[in-house]
């Protein structure tokens, strides 16, 4: 029998007897079937790592990351945004004075006013945000301290919340609500801003305290016990609230129903935990004005007023308030766009060197010399 | 069939051990016949086999126990409790069990499946019926129920129950035969003869149960061949050995019926002794797995620990001013405390490290390749109708990394069928087929054959293909005849007629077997024979010749003679041997033929066949009767009887008339030679391990192209004492490292051997072939300690090596010994009882299925009907499997590096506290849905050079051996890239997708689909956890509502993931392109060549057809016909390839020597190791067998 024919003729020289028996019903052969499948011959695409495809791929990225890297820079370099520190760390600060004298306990109010200038008018709406720096809102033991179902108004939850509530499950003998630390520290500063007109009078801004929460968490998430129940306190009746709270959490807001009790959008963003230990939130936002012909926030004088109630210097924490006009990419965020552009650029060049590389050394007439 | 899937499933084979009772107590066994009270004091095990591991009761906590002796799965039950703990909890429980209880799960069904078929097997083989005298009569008892020191009736072809003393037969003097190829895998029969005093009972039932004689004999062993006892009947004492003793395992034959006594029962029987403990064997990959394995662990507990240590000092430092916020109990006690509960914290979340989906995908992905070799055609033999079978689903991976193979020959290399090819008949020779031309035509499958229609008596199975000889025999040539009658006369077969012309041949060597037949078909019918007479039908005429004497064969004789007497009265010698003796003993009248017939012999020789000449002579009746008085009176001689009558045999041998030569083939299996010659190019070595004489050894070897004639030496090892062998090895090592190189000692260390061979010798070894052929006795003085080191050496230098003469326990000490000094992964293929040992002890063992017997394929881990399979199952199959494997493991480990570090450099953002950065579905579901199926589907598929070109460049499979593809450096590499890799949920998901995808060398429909449809069902299911509706329902499980639309509906979320995805992938496309561009591997140039060849379709027909002009096949035909003319021309004879046969070891000591100088191959060391029939025969039967093997049938 020749050498290389056997190969062959196993392939394809079956029997012809046995091809004829295959039909339905015919004695079940052990002859394996011939389907591409199981004879591992599917066709397939084989893709190489060649030169003609990965260097015209690293010049592509190259010459698109670079675009978008500084469209995404130009973006958020117009993007203009404000950072004051109102902690009171330093003797010169005018919340220095309420900030040593925190507490959660304490009744009164200390209240403080933080003078800033903008420089630049803001336009559009402008997004008023809270910083923390140093807060741990990540912990694991932070994070899942909080019953889910509680806040989705969830009756039996309200009464007997989850274990995972712990220390913060119960006081004085009725259950707390909202349970869990991440409610117990709800952040509780209240900002007001202000406009020092160059006449002399100050303009109270308008902020907006909804449409600051995902509409998911607010609908769907989130929602009082009791239904659209309007008399929240009665709802509340044998709970207790938070430990650290001043007032119970269906007198979070008052003066509006529909951002009351669990559904307070104040609370909302803030049991939507940050991954990192500093972080920002958004509190309020300023809607431009209608004739959109003056600034939303034209430069001038400006004063922030602060009711300090939240003690942050035990952990070194940081409070800060942001002003941020935003854009299709969000705030302000430079970083990415430099990452774009240097990616594009290192891509780029990696093309160019390995292009070299390949064209010095390269082995483009290799299958030449295998052996055997 | 899907428990069968099921079983397969589970990579460890079923281990179980039929441990004896205790045999050690027993120092000697009492049993008396009929007499079940005494036998019962000793406690002797009954013949009821268990071999079972479990009962409905024990299998739940026994299986259970032994699960969780598996390090992984005590590692995710360990994880699984502290997952309890809410301390500690980091993740839910659900994250482990469900993954854990469906391992669990398989396995219990696989093991439960297994011994349901074992407690099948057991019950069946439990209740076999045998006829036991008790009370005096017989009695059909279930085979459980049978006792030591009960009789028992056996009947033809009956299995034997138990060990059974022989006590009578139907046959004549208390003979019996067996056939014991279930114990040794000897399909010859043999014979059991029973004492006299025993036979003499007869079938007489009464008499029978009177027998009280008791044995006394050893305890139980093991030892197949040996047995001592001693029987005490009527105050006598009749010493017994193992040729009285009827093995459980053998089967009764050609004898009516036997009476036996019990000795051993059930377990106790040499058989079950002998089951061998099926080793587990565990590939290379699996061992380099789990070290990895235990090192990520160790990893593990390191990032463990840096994490705790942080954890205690974050509590400490910051963690302290931040109790108002995070008020908990446990902190009050300390800190480290709390550092120590982290501690087991992150050991949960980054358990995902090791993830217990690699151990399920990678028994997913082997169970998937050995389908792949189950379902391959072209492993099908359908002459037999037998498919390859990967009867262990474990080591298809390793299939990739041989670089030794040892193989049987019989039945492996060779078919085991010897065929009457040629033949020179006065001068002419016969056996060729010409064309009209005058051409010699290429002997096919599609030759016609002669047609043997004129003979009734024919042989079916038998071909010829030459007419010509036909039309001589029918033209009654008359030389032609006496060669046909020659040959039907001449021989000592034992023909066997059980129906009217339904001869078979019961044939000591298949040579004589070949001829006999022959000389049938050509109308010389060997009928029947008496001691006295040989009746043959020539040409349908029933003729009978008087048989006076037979001269036998023996080594130094190396012919064999009968002096008969034909109907018309004639005296004649008929002789036929080595063409080397008989020439010397001619009448001088035949000179010109014997020239004549040398040079056919030659020829015959020159194509590996196996050649024996003929002769006659016309005797004279006075002469005769003289030398029959002689020989009558010899052999009555006392002493030196062999010498005188082998005097007298040489002198009635003289001045013969030379008839002719024949030729065998020796038939080599289909395309052994090619096979042989790919896989060596794959740099495999390939050793033969053969029982068989060192001439045929050698013969085969030639034949399959291991040894050839442009060798430059062919070393012979074959001393008898130690000095002699290790004498010879040093020369043969001196001769290859050349002269005065041979500074090492066998002392010196392995590693600097290889040094040297490795620079100065290397290009020499490459030029230079050398082959080492060894003697099974020179192999027992060589496998010692002292001299292992020079062998292995030695061994390695040469290109062949082949050991002859070597017993089933030889045969595993050699892959033994390439296992320790050599770091190689062996695979050991046989097809016979025989080497039961050897493919148990390899790494692979292969067995050689659709023969008669199973026991080889009942050790191996694969099996195929042909021994060219193995081409394909380790070029292509192996190859796959190991590339596929290697892939799968260094992007697995890449995933969950990638996917777990970020809990490692989270956990300096979050306080140490073990806060999970995705939600606990995605850990869940990342390994299981997100990322399995991909990586599946590539370790399933994936191709980096398909078929045809792996096996046209079987250097290809080189990186295996070398174990390039995953080792220790690379699954470095693949963590690195992995703690690269560190990006977020969904970009993660896209980043190992695309990662996958350029793993992936072939992209199938079906990895387009699971690389594609995962990322689908990626999305499908966040935004399915994500949804109002599944929070509705379980507000606390799914607290992320909402999530996924808002955060994907912000394009500067895409932005962010295309910028990742890049950052993460590019580098791994530079280096790697790098790296091919650069230095490109032999698989890299030859996927290139493939995509080349695939653009320029009719280019592939093209090389096929260089291919072919330069196949192995021709090229192996030109080197030996080359040696062959240049011999001839340069005046000297063949070498030793042209005189050898099985039977009678032909090859002078002159000729031998002229080939290897440093050897010593003669008559004299053959006559010493074969027996003088020339009856091949296993001398080490002390082999396992296993108990399936039995019971399977």
């Amino acid at each position: 029998m020749m050498a290389s024919s056997y190969n062959a003729k196993d392939e394809d020289g079956h029997l012809p007897g046995s091809v004829g028996s295959g039909g339905p019903g015919a004695v079940k052969s052990k002859k394996p079937d011939n389907t591409a499948f199981k004879q591992q011959r599917l066709p397939a695409w084989q893709p190489i790592l060649t030169a003609g495809t990965v260097l015209p791929a690293f010049f592509m990225i190259g010459l698109i990351f670079i675009p978008i890297g500084i469209g995404l820079l130009v973006t958020s370099n117009n993007i203009k945004e404000f950072e004051i520190d109102y902690t009171g760390v330093d003797m010169s600060s005018p919340c220095f004075s309420c900030s040593q004298n925190y507490s959660w306990n304490s009744t009164s109010a200390c209240t403080c006013s933080v003078p800033f200038t903008l420089d630049q008018p803001f336009e559009s709406n402008v997004f008023m945000y809270y910083g923390l720096s140093n807060f741990y809102q990540n912990h694991r033991r932070y994070v899942k301290s909080r019953d889910d179902s509680q806040l989705n108004g969830d009756k039996s939850s309200l009464l007997n919340p989850s274990k995972e509530c712990e220390p913060y499950r119960t006081s004085d003998k009725k259950s707390i609500a909202p349970c869990g630390a991440i409610a117990n520290s709800l952040f509780n500063d209240t900002l007001e801003l202000f406009y020092n007109h160059p006449n002399g009078s100050k303009i109270t801004i308008h902020l907006e305290k909804t449409g600051i929460a995902w509409w998911t968490d607010k609908h769907v998430k989130f929602r009082n016990p009791g239904g659209n129940n309007n008399n929240l306190s009665s709802v509340f009746r044998d709970t207790s609230k938070p430990v650290n709270w001043h007032k119970p959490v269906y007198e979070l807001d008052p003066s509006d129903p529909d951002n009351n009790g669990f559904v307070n959008e104040d609370f909302i963003v803030w049991m939507r935990t940050a991954a990192l230990p500093t972080f920002r939130k958004l509190y309020r936002i300023i809607q431009k004005k209608k004739d959109n012909m003056t600034p939303t926030l034209p430069p001038g004088n400006y004063s922030l007023e602060v009711t300090y109630n939240y003690p942050v210097r035990s952990f070194d924490g940081r409070k800060r308030m942001i002003l941020s006009t935003i854009s299709w990419m969000g705030g302000k965020n430079p970083f990415l766009g430099i990452a774009y552009i240097t990616v594009g650029s290192v891509c780029f060049f990696l093309g160019v060197v390995l292009l070299i590389i390949h064209h010095k050394y390269g082995n483009r007439n290799n299958s030449a010399d295998i052996p055997n | 069939m899907a428990l069968r899937w099921l079983w397969m499933l589970v990579p460890w084979r079923g281990d179980w051990n039929p441990r004896s009772k205790s045999p050690g107590q027993e120092e000697e066994r009492h049993v008396r016949a009929n007499d079940r009270d005494y036998n019962e004091r000793f406690s002797y095990a009954d013949n009821h086999i268990k071999t079972a591991k479990y009962n409905v009761f024990t299998f739940l906590p026994i299986n259970l126990f032994e699960q969780f002796q598996r390090f992984a799965n005590a590692y995710f039950l360990v994880l699984l409790i502290l997952q309890l703990i809410p301390e500690i909890s980091s993740l839910s429980w659900f994250t482990t069990i469900v993954p854990l209880v469906l391992v669990l799960a398989i396995t219990a069904v696989k093991d439960a499946t297994d011994d349901y078929f074992r407690h099948k097997s057991d019950q069946q083989v439990n209740t076999r019926q045998s006829q036991v005298l008790i009370k005096g009569k017989l009695q059909n008892e279930k085979w459980m129920n049978v006792r030591v020191g009960d009789i028992i009736k056996l009947e033809n072809n009956q299995f034997v129950a138990a060990d059974l003393l022989l006590l009578s037969s139907s046959e004549p003097y208390g003979l019996c035969y067996i056939e014991t190829a279930e114990l040794d895998g000897e399909t010859n029969l043999k014979v059991r003869q029973a004492l006299t005093v025993t036979s003499d009972l007869g079938d007489d039932v009464a008499k029978l149960a009177d027998f009280n004689g008791e044995v006394i004999c050893e305890p139980p062993n093991n030892k197949l061949d040996k047995f001592t006892g001693t029987l005490f009947w009527k105050d006598n004492k009749y010493p017994l050995d193992n040729e009285k003793m009827l093995l459980r395992g053998c089967v009764l034959r050609n004898t009516e019926w036997c009476f036996g006594l019990v000795i051993f029962a059930g377990l106790q029987t040499k058989l079950m002794q002998n089951c061998g403990r099926t080793k587990l064997k565990r590939t290379s990959i699996d061992k380099l797995m789990n070290t990895l394995v235990l090192w990520i662990f160790g990893f593990l507990i390191c990032m463990g620990i840096i994490l705790a240590i942080g954890n205690t000092i974050w509590e400490q430092k910051v963690g302290s001013n931040f109790w108002e916020y995070l008020q908990w109990k446990e902190l009050t006690i300390s800190a480290v405390f709390s550092g120590f509960l982290t501690f087991w914290s992150y050991v949960i979340i980054l358990n995902t490290v090791v993830p217990i989906s690699l151990y399920v995908s990678v028994e997913v992905l082997r169970l998937g390749h050995s389908y792949f070799i189950n379902w391959d055609r072209r492993m099908y033999y359908s002459r037999k109708a037998t498919p390859a079978e990967a009867r262990t689903t474990t080591l298809n991976e390793e299939l990739g990394q041989v670089e030794f193979i040892f193989s049987d020959k019989t039945g492996t290399l060779t078919q085991n069928i010897m065929v009457f090819n040629k033949c020179s008949i006065n001068g002419k020779t016969y056996g060729d087929v010409y064309d009209e031309f005058g051409h010699k035509v290429d002997i096919t499958e599609k030759t016609p054959c002669v047609d043997f229609s004129f003979n009734p008596l024919m042989d079916r199975k038998f071909r010829f293909h030459d007419s010509s000889l036909v039309e001589a025999i029918k033209l009654e040539e008359p030389l032609v005849q006496e060669f046909f009658r020659l040959l039907a006369l001449c021989h000592t077969i034992m023909p066997e007629e059980r129906n009217e012309g339904e001869l078979v041949y019961q044939a000591q060597s298949p040579d004589e077997g070949a001829l006999v037949t022959a000389a049938r078909n050509f109308g010389f019918v060997f009928r029947s024979r008496t001691p006295e007479t040989i009746t043959l039908y020539e040409m349908g005429q029933a003729v009978t010749y008087q048989l006076l004497a037979i001269l036998d064969f023996n080594n130094v004789r190396k012919r064999m003679s009968v002096i008969v007497r034909n109907p018309k009265g004639q005296l004649k010698l008929y002789s036929k041997g080595a063409d080397t003796i008989l020439f010397d003993r001619l009448d001088p009248s035949n000179e010109e033929l014997m020239f004549t017939t040398s040079e056919h012999l030659n020829e015959f020789a020159g194509e590996g066949l196996r050649t024996l000449a003929l002769a006659y002579k016309d005797l004279d009746e006075d002469v005769f009767d003289e030398w029959m008085k002689k020989l009558l009176f010899a052999s009555t001689a006392l002493e030196n009887r062999e010498e005188k009558l082998g005097a007298l045999y040489e002198e009635i041998e003289q001045g013969m008339m030379l008839l002719g030569a024949t030729a065998i083939e020796d038939k080599l299996q289909e395309g052994v030679p090619e096979t042989i010659a790919c896989l060596t190019l794959a740099n495999i070595k390939i050793w033969v391990l053969t029982g068989d004489k060192l001439e045929t050894a050698m013969n085969i070897g030639y034949s399959c192209n291991m040894l050839r004639d442009d060798m430059n030496e062919v070393f012979i090892i074959s001393g008898h004492t130690m000095v002699e062998v290790r004498q010879e090895l040093r020369m043969a090592k001196e001769r290859i490292m050349g002269p005065g190189k041979d500074k090492f000692s066998s002392g010196l260390d392995m590693e600097k051997t290889e040094l040297y061979s490795s620079d100065s010798v290397f290009e020499e070894t490459i030029i230079a072939e050398y082959a080492l052929i060894i003697n099974g006795h020179s192999l027992a003085h060589a496998l010692e300690a002292d001299l292992e080191q020079i062998l292995v050496d030695v061994a390695c230098l040469c290109k062949t090596v082949i050991c002859c003469r070597v017993t089933p326990l030889q045969k595993a000490l050699v892959v033994e010994l390439i296992k320790r000094h050599k770091r190689a992964v062996t695979l050991a293929i046989g097809d016979g009882a025989n080497d039961v040992s050897m493919i148990k002890t390899a790494h692979i063992g292969v067995g050689i299925s659709g023969q008669e017997g199973m026991q080889a394929v009942l050790a191996s881990d694969y099996s195929f009907a042909q021994f060219r399979y193995l081409q394909r199952l380790l070029l292509v199959h192996g190859r796959w499997s190991y590339h596929r494997m290697c892939n799968f493991l260094c992007y697995f480990f890449y995933k969950n590096f990638a996917f777990t570090l970020v809990h490692f450099w989270y956990g300096f953002l979050c306080g140490f506290s073990a806060q999970t950065v995705y939600d606990q579905w995605f850990i869940t579901l990342f390994n299981i849905v997100y990322t399995s199926l991909p990586v599946l589907a590539m370790g399933l598929f994936d191709q980096d050079v398909n078929e045809q070109y792996s096996l046209r460049y079987p250097n290809l499979y080189r990186p295996g051996q070398l174990n390039q593809l995953f080792n220790k450096r690379k699954f470095f590499t693949c963590t690195l890239q992995g703690a690269f890799a560190v990006t977020i949920a969904t970009s993660l998901v896209i980043v190992v997708s695309a990662q996958i995808g350029l793993d992936t060398n072939y992209w199938t429909a079906v990895n387009h689909f699971f690389i594609w449809g995962s990322l689908a069902v990626y999305f499908a299911i966040l935004f399915a956890m994500h949804s109002d509706g599944i929070f509705t329902i379980f507000p606390n499980q799914f607290p992320f509502i909402g999530t996924a639309r808002n955060s994907l509906n912000q394009k500067i979320v895409w932005l962010v993931i295309l910028l990742t995805t890049v950052v993460c992938i590019m580098p791994m496309v530079a280096v790697r392109f790098i790296k091919a561009d650069l230095y490109p591997t032999h698989t890299d140039k030859v996927r290139l060549l493939q995509q080349a060849s695939r653009r320029q379709g009719p280019q592939e027909q093209n090389f096929r057809r260089v291919r072919r002009t330069s196949s192995r096949r021709s090229a192996y035909a030109f080197a030996h016909q080359q040696g062959y003319g240049e011999l001839i021309t340069s005046g000297k004879n063949m070498k030793v390839p042209t005189a050898s046969t099985s039977t009678y070891p032909l090859s002078s000591p002159a000729r031998g020597n002229s080939v290897v100088k440093n050897s010593v191959v003669s008559g004299t060391t053959d006559a010493a190791e074969t027996n003088s029939t020339g009856f091949r025969r296993e001398s080490d039967q002390n082999q396992e067998v296993t108990v399936e093997d039995l019971e399977a049938r």
